[in-house]
């Protein structure tokens, strides 16, 4: 039988344990991994990176995330990690992660940083503008529907919920121009 | 995958060809290792001598884009030592169904199939079609003797592929070719099973879906299709690729596989009428004849109450491609080069260095009036006017770039490559001011929409009559923030009325109207159900009035010992586990191999144990149902009709390739793919600028472009630069060092690169001349590390071609050279 690393924690006698295991766990080094998640909230998650889907615990205290591991559950990773999955936390930590929308104006030579409401609002008129320039009713005697001057890419790396938002709101503008990584 | 992760562990010889599972999916190769140590054999094939390969009881090098000819040679081997499962073959196949007298094959046109246009590069396939008696039900011969019969037409096509053509087109030694044939052909009896592992290693060529096809006609041959252990797993390069395909952010796919409507499809009725397949054969289950129920759900999710029969459930709203029309990647960006699109969204995506051929991606980029690019961090898409070779101030191009959240600060599900769809919690808030996809899609639906209500526009109706109801809103009629468990049921579905079932008396009540739909057997036509995506109902479902996520799920139970875990997650379709599992028994329902029984029909209870059954008929033994329900000839297809190239898979080069001639036939290239001519598609074969083959691959550390990896300290140290995999023989001849810098070129660009000269890759030799290969990752871009000490991507090199039946491009083999710095 497999002892996996939350039922190590729950049963917390570090020493029984070490023959069990067939490893020597050094107990100092779990102790300290076990006061460092002691309080943690604990979510599990699915790895973002390659579709083999393994499982990961992300613990969090105060609002952060302060560490994440392989989910002994779960069936098919069974705790283990590949280095992507286990470097997760630095995602979710992570100094050079854009925090705020950016603009570049046309001929622009740097970013700036915008509020989302203006963003928002100047991305939707400008799709508005290109939708109603490039809409094409009829084609070749046939009813079309389509805009043809906006394309769209993306995202194999959003929910199954957000695609289908995705394709259902890209569609409703009229767009055909729709791609994605599976095409890669 | 036609199969799911754990179940590799069910396998007797495992097949690693056009995929490096332990490298690219690492966690899968515990399930490798495991059927290893239960006496598994590990078979790895692969131009370089890979982590897999490390693993594996046995290596075959072979050069790249020479797949096709390889596993012709395994299909002449099974066909000539009669290792092919001839039960399952004449029941479960089209082997024994006669075909029309005048086709004609490569072997008596010289690599061609009948019916080329050279002008089109296209085929007229009238002949490649069955001889059909006045019910149209195909002829057949069970004995595979007439020589009109698939299975013969498949022996004449592969006897040409004998073991020393083969080897003189792959460059793979003659004694490792006999030893993987004969290892894998050993599958071939009910009670041993293979299964095959492939990645980009097969799509990325122009001949792809024919690598894929060479190997499920194998499997067919050898009865490993809907077997424990078996198929044909696609192991998907993204964590939610499985899951975007399903859902059809593709510009030929509905979600649910459902076809784009054309222009010729000019409404509901024609477009249900043309896009239904119809079966002839008495035995099929022709799963697709509910296409009607699926399109009506789906634009009942769609427009909601809007959909009515009076017009059409909206169907007139939904824009049409023109008939034939390709708006897929590689023509979009043409396109775009060409100054059509005044807009573009990149979102969770960096093209400017996942693309083949990045220059003119990125050229295409700056034709552009604005762009969207939504990301975690900015990337070498969102910033391209100020990438290499870019003066800012010429670029007219008006650019966002979103932040958006990522997978722990948010909820929701996703599709592993096993089909599992499983769920992720929110734990955290997200970065700065970062926001949810959804809540970012829902601004712009909302932002847009209130535009044309204000001031009208180009045909507002499919964008005011959108069906949005997914959360509470704000006093301007705005959802606040898209509650994703709304979204997940109305892509379940829902009942839009009460229905009955008016066959009994009194008519009894089905579902009530604002029920879960349970699953996709009880969608309607008439617009009384609604379903985002047929193919997910019952992911959400309700039990005792209460709705239940299936996909949050975390029973261990395994009654099977299979490794199904049925109650952990939520498989599509109808949480089956391994798809075409009725070809997994025998006529009477029983497991072809006892000592995996992935399903059973049960006579005294009459029902199916196991696996959720493909269909729910009894046996074929009694029920007469066909076990391929999805195919409407109810058996799987040896002769495949659909693809552009050929029924069968035929060997061609590459595009780019080193060799002047392709010794199976005068048909160099891939007659039926297209050829872009404009100054930025340049290609060269046997060219002595470009003499080596090279690949893109990548390593355990990074993930695609890297703009996920990159940032990730620890990730960037183990591999901190793009590196180029260069022989010791080559190295020598081109007087390149271990670790030096060098140059790659290819006819579309140059990237640099750290040489790793090592013993992984080995000339190959050809046609009696030596032929080296090289390889790049494509990890890398200019943008991050912002001192540009990663260097650049490695789709500089590669050639905008694509596979003639799915567009994507040629990535795995291209021409190039290779100097010191
Ligand atoms: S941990 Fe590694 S193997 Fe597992 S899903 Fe993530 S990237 Fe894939």
């Amino acid at each position: 039988m497999g002892v996996s690393r939350r039922d190590f924690l729950k049963l917390s006698g570090g020493t029984v344990l070490i023959g069990t295991l067939g490893v020597n766990l050094d107990p100092a080094k779990v102790y300290a991994q076990e006061l460092r998640i002691k309080n943690a909230k604990q979510s599990t998650t699915i790895c973002p990176y390659c579709s083999v889907g393994c499982g990961i615990i992300v613990y969090t205290e105060n609002g952060k995330v302060i560490q994440t591991e392989g989910d002994p559950d779960h069936p098919i990773s069974e705790g283990t990690l590949c280095a992507k999955g286990s470097s997760l936390v630095q995602m979710a930590n992570n100094d050079t992660r854009l925090g705020k929308p950016m603009y570049r104006e046309p001929g622009g030579t740097a970013w700036k940083e915008v509020e989302w409401d203006w963003a928002l609002d100047r991305i939707a008129r400008l799709v508005k503008d290109s939708r109603d320039k490039s809409f094409k009713t009829v084609e070749k005697g046939f009813v079309v529907n389509r805009t043809e001057g906006i394309a769209h890419i993306g995202s194999a790396a959003m929910d199954n919920e957000e695609c289908y938002l995705m394709q259902k709101l890209v569609r409703s503008w009229g767009l055909v121009w729709v791609e994605h990584q599976a095409r890669i | 995958m036609t199969n799911h992760w754990i179940d590799l562990k069910n396998a007797d010889v495992i097949l690693a060809m056009g995929g490096n599972p332990a490298s690219n999916h690492p966690v899968s190769m515990k399930w490798i290792m495991r059927a290893k140590a239960k006496g598994a054999k590990l078979i790895s094939v692969d131009p370089r001598f890979t982590q897999t390969s490390a693993k594996a009881d046995l290596y075959a090098p072979l050069r790249s884009g020479t797949d096709i000819a390889f596993l012709g040679g395994m299909i002449n081997y099974i066909l000539e030592n009669n290792l092919y499962f001839r039960e399952y073959v004449v029941n479960y196949t089209n082997a024994a169904f006669l075909v029309n007298q005048d086709f004609r094959g490569p072997a008596d046109l010289d690599g061609l199939y009948s019916g080329y246009n050279e002008a089109q590069r296209k085929y007229d396939k009238t002949t490649w079609s069955f001889q059909r008696d006045e019910n149209g039900v195909a002829l057949k011969d069970p004995t595979l003797e007439d020589p009109n019969c698939v299975f013969q037409l498949l022996k004449k096509q592969y006897a040409r592929y004998t073991p020393e053509t083969v080897s003189n087109i792959t460059g793979t030694p003659l004694d490792k070719l006999q030893a993987v044939y004969e290892l894998y052909g050993s599958t071939g009896k009910p009670d041993r099973v293979g299964t095959e592992c492939y990645a980009m290693g097969w799509t990325q060529h122009t001949v792809g879906t024919q690598n894929i096809r060479a190997m499920a006609i194998i499997q067919l041959l050898l009865g490993n299709m809907g077997m424990p252990g078996g198929g044909v797993n696609a192991l998907r390069g993204e964590s939610n690729v499985q899951g975007s395909t399903d859902h059809g952010i593709l510009f030929h796919i509905l979600p649910g596989y459902n076809p784009v409507p054309n222009a010729s499809l000019v409404d509901l009725a024609t477009y249900i009428e043309k896009t239904t397949p119809k079966a002839t054969e008495p035995g099929s289950v022709n799963w697709w004849s509910n296409r009607n129920k699926y399109i009506t759900s789906y634009l009942k999710a769609i427009y909601g109450d809007a959909a009515t029969a009076m017009n059409d459930f909206g169907y007139g709203w939904m824009p049409k491609l023109d008939v034939g029309q390709n708006c897929s990647w590689l023509n979009l960006f043409d396109n775009m080069l060409a100054g059509k699109f005044e807009g573009f969204f990149a979102w969770g995506q960096n093209p400017a260095c996942s693309g083949a051929n990045s220059n003119k991606t990125r050229t295409a980029l700056s034709k552009l009036k604005w762009m969207v690019n939504v990301n975690l961090y900015d990337n070498e898409t969102g910033s391209f006017w100020r990438g290499p070779g870019m003066n800012p101030a010429d670029v007219q191009t008006e650019v966002f770039m979103l932040p958006c959240a990522s997978s722990v600060e948010k909820e929701g599900s996703i599709s592993n490559s096993g089909r599992w769809a499983q769920w992720r919690y929110k734990a955290v808030e997200p970065v700065g001011q970062s926001l949810p996809d959804a809540d970012i899609i829902n601004e712009l639906y909302f932002r847009v929409k209130q535009l044309y209500q204000k001031e009208g526009g180009a045909y507002p109706d499919p964008v005011v009559n959108l069906f949005w109801d997914y959360g509470e809103r704000d006093s301007a009629g705005k959802v606040k923030h898209v509650d994703i468990h709304a979204v997940a049921k109305h892509i379940n579905g829902y009942y839009t009325q009460d229905v009955y079932d008016t066959s009994v008396e009194p008519p009894k009540l089905i579902g009530k109207k604002g029920d879960l739909v349970k699953s996709f057997g009880l969608l309607r036509a008439d617009g009384s159900t609604s379903s985002g995506n047929w193919l997910y109902c019952n992911s959400y479902i309700q039990v005792d009035g209460k709705p239940v996520n299936m996909m949050a799920r975390r029973g261990k139970t395994d009654a099977t010992g299979l490794g199904l875990y049925p109650e952990w997650s939520w498989s599509w379709p109808v949480n089956r586990r391994v798809i075409y599992n009725r070809a997994s028994v025998d006529l009477q329902g029983q497991p072809w191999d006892p000592k995996r029984p992935l399903l059973a029909w049960d006579a005294t209870g009459k029902k199916w144990v196991g696996d959720v059954v493909d269909g729910g008929p009894p046996p074929m033994g009694q029920s007469g149902k066909l076990p391929f329900i999805m195919k409407p000839d109810g058996v799987a297809s040896i002769f495949g009709p659909g693809l552009a190239e050929g029924p069968f898979p035929e060997h061609y080069e590459a595009l780019e390739c080193p060799l002047e001639e392709n010794s199976m036939s005068s048909q160099r290239i891939n007659p039926t793919i297209k050829i872009f001519g404009g100054d930025s598609d340049a290609f060269y074969s046997c060219d002595l600028r470009y003499p080596f083959v090279a690949s893109t691959y990548r390593v355990t550390e990074h993930w695609q472009t890297g703009v996920m990896t990159r940032h990730c300290s620890w990730l960037l140290e183990m591999q901190p630069q793009n590196f180029c995999e260069i022989s010791i023989e080559l190295a020598k001849e081109l007087g390149i060092n271990n670790g030096d810098t060098v140059v790659v070129t290819s006819g579309r660009g140059e990237v640099q690169a750290i040489a790793m000269v090592s013993e992984r890759f080995q000339p190959f030799k050809i046609a009696n001349s030596t032929v080296h290969q090289v390889g790049l990752t494509w990890h890398f871009g200019w943008q991050f590390p912002e001192d540009g000490s990663g260097f650049d991507s490695a789709n500089l090199l590669t050639p905008n071609v694509g596979d003639a039946n799915t567009m994507i491009p040629e990535s795995k083999a291209f021409m190039v050279n290779v100097r010191k710095a």
